[in-house]
């Protein structure tokens, strides 16, 4: 079994969902982003999502492009990045990559998974690639035994959800709303909606939710129908705000409290 | 000027394509969707419309009636015999895009566009835009055809681009200046991407070059191949021959395929692309993105790409704004990588030389993305010789940049305007009127002036 679906089943076994904290690599420099992920594990994350820096994050929101920006002007790269990875590893939570494709390509498919399961990692999320793009990644994923996560999307039609699932492995990420990443007051009926589809396409991969979750009680809503619960934004805030390993503690106690209210309530 | 007749619906060029890209968008292998799944419905719906329009003749006959009664084509040939003596004495035959409605090849591609737009239902259409010329026609076609429009713009082309940003608001468009990132056309792509994605219900992109997901490159191209339809019969009639070489500027690419694409069967034609090399590729301060660059991922396709050695976009550098750009489109990463086109770097300096040589000349301004071209002509025709004949995509006209223009030659306002040496009018426009280093001394001249 994958690194990532046995410990999104180890949560779901303590009837709560998984808690999958994002950072990126760089901000406010390596060093200080690789604590920050430390103290996101040992205040409770079970996963930590580790962002390769990228000069053309089309996914995401203001929040975390303008941490992002001061990583990529720094010439942080995926030396630092498997750096992280393994910090998180041996901190005990599961280590998996966020990148969008071209530093991937960059660094080399083969040499990228070979180098990522390594260092540990379980495997990466690519936000712009699609599995009918990922030949080289699903051969490369699959020799070095890596978890690859794909999208969804509510604008997903079904024949696309049951191929996009099926290239998974470790869990399918569903993006709650059409947009792009950031805080939102809501997250809204559209995510549970995709997760009851998704889940139809794919009743044995697990589905974590993310964009707009950013406090525990919004976890907590996610977490009553979804495996786990992706929160990304929220902490760069932490760290855009200068609140520093402090306030990624802080946030995450809420978060893991959330995600365990949920199973007192379901 | 010309004889040719406008295309006839039954043989719009629209109907005919090269045997790329497939049936996914690859041009071998580059092309492609590298984008977000939410946008893939997105772009599924607009390929399945757009493949489903381009074949019904209520649509070609529209679309023909808008070319010719709106935009004014076809656009003439112009022979351009002043010019053509600074080019190695080859004949310069120039394909006038500049005479279109709106002051470029643009015109073509956004009709198109916003026809489909219409077709799916949609009432909001969303552009990016470097120099403005895609954004003003883009703010154009929505208000012809009564969809609201959005532009998004990077803060420093906002400024360079002045008066394009107030065109397309006197066309009832808002702009959008972009703060993220180097704040020019590749983040303003970025953030009608994210507009895209957060609101594609009500919303379409009317992407404006080759690149960006499938099915843009080949819609893109199919839209603009107008051009070299036009431009080959056009030179088959007055010289009864066909062209040894095409030339055209290559940004994004789209004007270039536009002409490049009805030319391409012909092997004994030579497609020339000319990237913007700035202040010379060996400096890393250009654009010349095929000459300089590697392949790999932006903007939702594989092509080539000013990258480094983390994968991250390098920021361009040219005086043109239209050119400025760290990628290109999939279909000249193929054509270059098949050999059946090639791609030469041309600086700054060199452009603003045929810039204003065409001036003076032939009283033509050229915008100056066109007059990369035009430097190309001046070298290839030297290769050549004085039997070769060069026809060039004049993609543009120079309105938008007199005021680089004027910065760069020194012109500046000053009650009494010395033109400097290169420009004096008691000059021999033979004698180069800007061979003269002076002319051509680079930005720094118009700071002096």
């Amino acid at each position: 079994m994958s690194l990532l679906a046995s410990r999104i089943a180890a949560a779901k076994a303590e009837g709560r969902a998984a808690l999958i904290a994002y950072l990126p690599v760089g901000y406010p420099d390596v060093e200080r982003s690789i604590e920050a992920m430390v103290a996101a594990v040992e205040a409770g994350a079970d996963v930590v999502e580790i962002g390769v820096p990228y000069s053309d994050p089309g996914m995401d929101g203001p929040v975390i492009q303008e941490a992002v920006d001061v990583a990529v002007r720094a010439g942080v790269g995926m030396r630092d990045v498997l750096r992280a990875v393994e910090a998180v590893a041996a901190a005990g939570a599961v280590a998996v990559v966020m990148s969008y494709w071209n530093p991937v390509e960059r660094y080399g498919v083969e040499r990228f998974a070979a180098d990522l399961a390594a260092a540990g990692g379980a495997g990466a999320i690519t936000p712009d690639l699609i599995p009918d793009e990922a030949g080289e990644w699903i051969a490369a994923s699959d020799r070095a035994g890596l978890d690859r996560v794909f999208l969804v999307a509510p604008s997903s039609t079904e024949a696309r959800l049951r191929s996009t699932t099926a290239a998974c492995r470790g869990f399918v990420y569903a993006a709650s709303t059409m947009g792009v990443t950031g805080t939102r007051a809501t997250v809204g009926d559209a995510a549970e909606t995709l997760v009851g589809r998704t889940r139809a396409a794919a009743p044995d991969l697990a589905v974590c939710v993310g964009l707009g979750v950013s406090d525990g009680d919004q976890a907590a809503e996610v977490a009553a129908f979804a495996d786990g619960v992706i929160v990304g934004s929220a902490y760069v805030r932490e760290l855009l705000e200068g609140r520093g390993p402090d306030g990624v503690r802080a946030l995450t106690a809420d978060l893991a409290e959330g995600v365990r209210r949920a199973a007192v309530t379901a | 000027m010309t004889t040719t007749s406008p295309p006839q619906p039954g043989e719009l060029g629209l109907l005919a394509r090269p045997g790329w890209p497939d049936a996914t968008g690859h041009f071998g292998v580059f092309g492609g969707r590298f984008v977000p799944e939410a946008l893939i419905a997105a772009l599924d719906e607009l390929t399945e419309a757009y493949e489903a329009m381009r074949v019904d003749p209520a649509f070609l006959e529209e679309f023909a009636r808008l070319q010719r009664d709106y935009t004014g084509r076809p656009s003439p040939v112009t022979e351009v015999p002043k010019f053509a003596e600074h080019c190695g004495g080859a004949r310069v035959l120039l394909k006038r895009e500049d005479l279109n409605h709106t002051g470029s090849h643009k015109i073509n591609n956004v009709l198109g566009q916003a026809l489909l737009t219409r077709r799916i239902g949609k009432t909001r259409v969303i552009a990016e835009t470097g120099a403005g010329q895609h954004g003003v026609a883009t703010a154009t076609a929505a208000a012809l055809m009564g969809l609201s429009c959005t532009v998004y713009m990077g803060e420093e082309d906002t400024r360079r681009q002045a008066l394009n940003v107030a065109r397309m608001r006197l066309l009832g468009a808002e702009v959008i200046p972009v703060t993220t990132g180097s704040r020019t056309l590749k983040d303003a792509i970025n953030e009608a991407f994210r507009d895209w994605v957060t609101n594609v219900e009500t919303t379409n992109y009317v992407f404006g070059t080759v690149a960006g997901p499938h099915p843009f490159p080949a819609m893109v191209r199919d839209f603009q191949r107008v051009i070299g339809d036009e431009a080959r019969a056009q030179v088959l009639e007055r010289e009864g021959r066909l062209p040894d070489a095409v030339l055209a500027c290559v940004g994004g690419g789209s004007n270039a395929i536009g002409i490049f694409t009805a030319f391409v069967p012909d092997e004994g034609v030579r497609l020339v692309g000319l990237e913007a090399a700035g202040d010379g590729v060996e400096t890393g301060r250009h654009a010349a993105t095929i000459t300089g660059g590697s392949p790999g991922v932006l903007h939702g396709a594989r092509s080539y790409l000013l990258q480094d050695d983390n994968g991250q976009t390098i920021e361009s550098h040219s005086i043109s704004a239209g050119l400025d750009y760290p990628g290109v489109g999939p279909e000249h990463s193929y054509l270059h990588d098949i050999g059946r086109a090639e791609y030469r770097p041309v600086t700054d300096a060199a452009a603003m030389e045929a810039f204003a040589l065409l001036c003076r000349t032939e009283g033509i301004i050229p915008a100056i993305e066109s007059a990369h071209a035009l430097a190309g002509a001046m070298e290839l025709g030297r290769e050549l010789g004085p039997d070769a004949l060069l026809l060039v995509n004049l993609s543009g006209r120079g309105d938008k940049d007199v005021e680089t223009a004027s910065a760069w030659f020194g012109l500046g306002d000053r009650e009494e305007v010395d033109p400097g040496p290169g420009l004096d009018t008691d000059q021999q426009a033979t004698e180069g009127a800007i061979s003269n280093d002076e002319a051509v001394a680079g930005p720094d001249a118009g700071e002096t002036a």
